[in-house]
């Protein structure tokens, strides 16, 4: 069962991604984007990652993917859709791109221990939200604050700045 | 009986729990959905001095369904010029979250030994504000699939306005995590019913008070230092949730998206028939659903006091599901209320309430909380 939704998940997620760089309508492209990192999550959710799954859906598919549909909508998206295939672009983007597949594969086929099986990761019996917590805030508790305060600090900025300029 | 075996197994019964559950969930809900549209319009009409309608069934009692067929059989009209793809499902777009977040709330405590909520998920808050925030596209697409000025300025404003506002409902829920310490909401409840609800702390299973009496059932009432040091922060919680929650439902006073006056329908303008209905559906299955959320972080969920749980058999466990929707049912009509009174804001009004008010208040809330809990812990 999970190995059918992995494939399920996989396969739509890899065919949305392709279809974003193949749409010429950026409205499409976003959607598809928002429907791959949809599938993303639901990848998460059968690795019992619920926490990280439905963070990636509420901050990219929720949040981030609005703000630029947002933006595009308000674009001319008819000269956009209008603009021609070209086909030099598209050709060297391809051997690129067939030139960076080759590389990945043979650097990881030279890292130590790459064929290796590895046991699959013992259950903790809590919560994933539970693990997660633990982890950052006994192994990594000032990294974690910092990241925090810089956040915290970058909210109340975008607040000020926006004031002022209403002025 | 080998039959019986078979649905009695772990697997196989959860299944068929679960669609038992979804289906029964589904038919309550668009019920309720159906007959608060028929309560919006007879507390409109007793607060304007009027009527209302009473001419289908008694008291207009059969209005929803009359209403139903005649969206149902008006033609689903599609304008020249729209995206039609993206005119098609915007309106599933905006029904299909609405519907999706009632998966985690606990509408019940159990009814012969079955926890009464769908999905008992690790992440119940999370997953409502996830799939809550994925309801903006139904009204996005709308606007802009309509290809008409109206709608589009409909889409804008209420894109704008959700994610304006969604930052406050996510701020203001973060000192009930605190407080519980958890994210789950079934225990949640589960602490309300130990603790005493949220904005009405005032029952206690054990510890001591100095108001306190104590009943048959053992349970206890009254209020102690800590209950009432963390009232403060609960109420402030409540508040701004509850007016962002206005806000996200699109409900008078901000509903901006779709004001009559300025914008002849909002986004949904140009559609017509079922997929008109859709959106209708869809806005009022949110405030349920808002309404259900509300109850279970701030109200107690399905508990009241000296009522016992459905251990206690199955008579209980029906009481508790009535409750819950009681209360649901108090708050929608709180909605209603809210909307015949006052008067709407100007836009500008509403992005300088949720960035410069609610948004400072939830955030201040929060640092609050965290320094009573402090002081508490001590």
């Amino acid at each position: 069962m999970l190995t059918i939704l992995f494939w399920v998940f996989s396969v739509l997620m890899l065919a949305s991604a392709a279809a974003v760089v193949l749409f010429r309508n950026p409205v499409n492209s976003a959607m598809s984007l928002v429907l791959s990192f949809l599938a993303l999550a639901a990848l998460f959710v059968t690795l019992d990652a619920y926490f990280i799954g439905i963070i990636q859906v509420l901050v990219y598919a929720g949040a981030v993917m609005v703000l630029f549909l947002f933006i595009i909508m308000l674009l001319d998206l008819k000269a956009e859709a209008r603009r021609k295939l070209n086909i030099a672009a598209l050709a060297g983007g391809l051997a690129v791109l067939g030139g960076f597949v080759v590389l990945i594969i043979q650097v990881v086929k030279s890292l130590p221990g790459s064929s290796d099986h590895f046991p699959a990761l013992a259950r903790t019996g809590y919560s994933d939200v539970y693990d997660v917590g633990m982890t950052l805030f006994s192994g990594f508790n000032l990294p974690f604050q910092i990241i925090g305060v810089l956040l915290l600090v970058a909210t109340v900025g975008v607040v000020i700045l926006s004031r002022r300029s209403l002025r | 009986m080998p039959s019986l075996d078979l649905f009695l197994q772990p697997e196989i019964f959860l299944a068929w729990t679960s669609a038992l559950k979804t289906v029964v969930i589904l038919g309550i809900v668009l019920t309720m959905v159906a007959y608060s549209v028929w309560a919006e319009r007879k507390v409109s009409a007793f607060i304007q001095d009027r009527i209302g309608p009473n001419r289908v069934g008694w008291a207009g009692l059969i209005q929803p369904i009359a209403d139903g067929v005649k969206l149902l059989l008006k033609e689903n009209f599609v304008p020249a010029g729209v995206n039609k793809f993206y005119f098609s499902i915007a309106p599933s777009l905006a029904m299909v979250p609405a519907i999706l977040v009632l998966a985690v709330l606990p509408f019940g405590s159990t009814l012969f030994g079955v926890p009464m909520v769908i999905a008992d998920l690790d992440i119940g808050v999370l997953w409502v504000f996830a799939v809550s925030s994925l309801g903006v596209y139904g009204i996005v697409l709308a606007g802009w699939a309509s290809n008409s000025k109206y709608p589009f300025l409909g889409g804008i404003r209420s894109s704008s306005q959700m994610i304006s506002y969604e930052l406050s409902l996510g701020l203001s829920v973060i000192p009930v995590f605190m407080i519980t310490g958890t994210l789950n909401l079934g225990e949640i409840v589960q602490y309300q019913v130990d603790n005493g609800w949220m904005v009405f702390p005032a029952w206690l299973q054990s510890g001591a008070g100095p108001l306190e009496i104590t009943t048959d059932s053992g349970a206890m009432f009254g209020l102690s230092l800590e209950k009432s040091l963390l009232w403060i922060p609960m109420m402030i919680s409540f508040v701004v949730f509850m007016i962002a929650m206005f806000a996200e439902t699109n409900r008078v006073p901000f509903d901006l998206p779709e004001a009559e006056q300025e914008l002849v329908g909002g986004y949904h303008t140009e559609y017509s028939s079922m997929r008109f209905a859709l959106f209708f559906l869809g806005e009022y299955a949110a405030m349920i659903a808002g309404a259900g959320f509300i109850v279970t972080l701030f109200l107690g969920g399905w508990s009241l006091p000296f009522i016992p749980d459905g251990s206690q058999g199955w008579v209980w466990g029906l009481i508790n599901i009535g409750v819950f929707f009681a209360k649901v049912a108090a708050i929608i009509f709180f909605f209603l209320w809210v909307r015949w009174t006052l008067p709407r804001f100007r836009f500008d009004q509403l992005m300088k309430l949720g960035w410069y008010v609610f948004f400072e208040v939830a955030l201040v809330n929060i640092f609050i909380t965290a320094g009573i809990l402090a002081y508490l812990k001590s």
